[in-house]
């Protein structure tokens, strides 16, 4: 039998790191050519180190790793993107960071997926230039669902099968799915949806970004989809994402400030 | 004491004491399974008295140390020594992550203000966020007043990044000046292998020679 290479390279995106002994970190990415994997950085953390600014969580990059007898190693990186305008702003980088961690949190290491790859530097881009910060986000997460089986059913009572055109339906994250009116599923949450957020999933779950261009969405309604995928997620992958919480609490008036004579702005885009 | 049997990997030989000091330097960051053991037999050899001073140090920092009321930091005395210093200036506080950081900071001795201690840093996916640090004994400290300038100098990574953001938004608005240590090139460092952003940041703060 041939020996597998000893190296191998690969584009990827860093989604998080942690600290391993003294200067070392292991790096978890998502790479194009095996999905998930976890390698370690030596000496990232020492001032002269050549790999640090490579390894940075939300870096796109190529990657040059070898096989170690426990962990791999990453041997040499480039940088190809490191999104600047990402880093710079806090409404980007937690949605950013609330991505990655999804990404990390809803697959398994070494299963290949370049269709997830694509949607999360997509992701990325977007986030990093666009002004729909949520839109893009709702994106992700409903063609995340879709990578992962957990595409929702928005056209079918996800009980009956009858066709839905009526109101008083309901979102049932349990289910996958929309509920009919006619239809009480017992010990399952439901959750009222209105028209407006059905036509907004549907239009989501095509999967073709341009068609969102220009759509306008007010307050409740990017709540209630906010709300209605969220549930989805944490029914499909069965965690909680840590990162929802910071982005929360970026989006509101920082604790105790508020209280304040001068107060924080409230930034425009939040 | 009955001693059960031998953890696995140790020979039955070794003393009970012995195997326990062996075990309690191993668990320290950076201590191996040879150290801890060349550690122990160099504590064993040693005076009673050199054993004894060591002992007393550990248990002293568990017991005689207590976080600075005003800064954070860990200290024998409240307020610490640099708080409590009337040569230092009090209108610039210096926000760092960790009491290690006031060290290396001390050491190059620019700075001759106040510093803060945030005992960490923002990590969104590790389940850290702001309440979980000092942000809110800064900000009380700031409404003090008398403070027209804050030092972010938290690392310059993502959580770092990060971290300066959401307190910059938060101080901004106090009226205070918020300014974050410059980033570039390390000194004898090799531009070939610098990073596009710590270049592009290197560019983009030059400064007139």
């Amino acid at each position: 039998m041939p020996q597998p290479p000893r190296v191998y390279k690969t584009p990827a995106i860093v989604l998080r790191q942690r600290r391993l002994g003294d200067a070392d970190k292991i790096i978890t990415l998502y790479s194009a050519n095996f999905g998930k994997l976890e390698a370690v950085a030596k000496g990232v953390r020492r001032i002269k180190s050549r790999l640090a600014g490579h390894v940075e969580p939300l870096n796109h990059g190529s990657y040059m790793i070898a096989h170690g007898r426990n962990l791999d190693i990453i041997t040499q990186a480039q940088t190809i993107e490191n999104f600047p305008h990402l880093r710079d702003d806090l409404a980007r980088l937690s949605r950013a960071l609330y991505a990655a961690e999804l990404a990390d949190r809803a697959t398994e290491e070494r299963e290949e997926n370049f269709a997830l790859y694509r949607l999360l530097l997509d992701t990325l881009r977007r986030l990093a230039t666009r002004d729909d910060l949520d839109t893009v986000l709702r994106f992700f997460e409903m063609m995340l669902l879709a990578q992962l089986g957990y595409r929702p059913e928005l056209r079918h009572c996800v009980e009956c099968a009858a066709g839905l055109d009526g109101e008083r339906l309901s979102w049932a994250p349990g289910l996958g799915g929309i509920v009919g009116p006619e239809c009480r599923p017992e010990n399952v949450t439901l959750r009222p949806v209105s028209a407006g957020a059905l036509q907004m999933l549907r239009l989501l779950q095509r999967g073709d970004f341009h068609a969102l261009d220009g759509i306008e969405i007010d307050r409740d309604l990017a709540g209630e989809l906010e709300r209605h995928l969220r549930e989805a997620i944490h029914f499909a992958i069965e965690r909680d994402v840590r990162s929802a919480a910071f982005l929360d609490s970026v989006r509101r008036p920082p604790r105790g400030a508020g209280a304040g004579p001068a107060g924080p702005r409230p930034l425009s885009r939040l | 004491m009955n001693e059960p049997t031998p953890a696995p990997g140790r020979p039955a030989a070794t003393a009970a004491p012995v195997a326990r000091l062996i075990e309690a330097l191993h668990k320290l960051p950076g201590i191996g399974p040879k150290s801890a053991q060349r550690l122990t037999y160099h504590i064993l050899r040693a005076p009673e008295a050199e054993a004894r001073a060591l002992a007393a140090a550990i248990v002293d920092i568990k017991e005689r140390t207590t976080l600075c009321s005003v800064c954070q930091n860990i200290t024998e005395h409240d307020p610490c020594a640099i708080c409590d210093d009337p040569q230092r200036d009090r209108s610039t506080i210096c926000v760092v992550e960790e009491p290690l950081d006031i060290l290396a900071l001390e050491r190059a001795g620019g700075h001759r203000g106040l510093y803060h201690v945030l005992h960490g840093v923002i990590s969104p996916m590790d389940g850290v966020g702001p309440e979980d640090l000092k942000i809110d004994a800064l900000v009380a400290r700031l409404r003090n007043g008398g403070v027209s300038e804050v030092i972010m100098a938290t690392n310059p990574n993502l959580e770092g990044e990060a971290t300066a953001m959401y307190v910059s938004r938060l101080v901004s608005p106090m009226g205070v000046r918020v300014t974050r240590l410059a980033r570039g090139l390390p000194t004898g460092a090799d531009l070939e292998y610098a990073d596009d952003q710590t270049i592009a940041r290197a560019l983009e703060y030059r400064q007139e020679v």
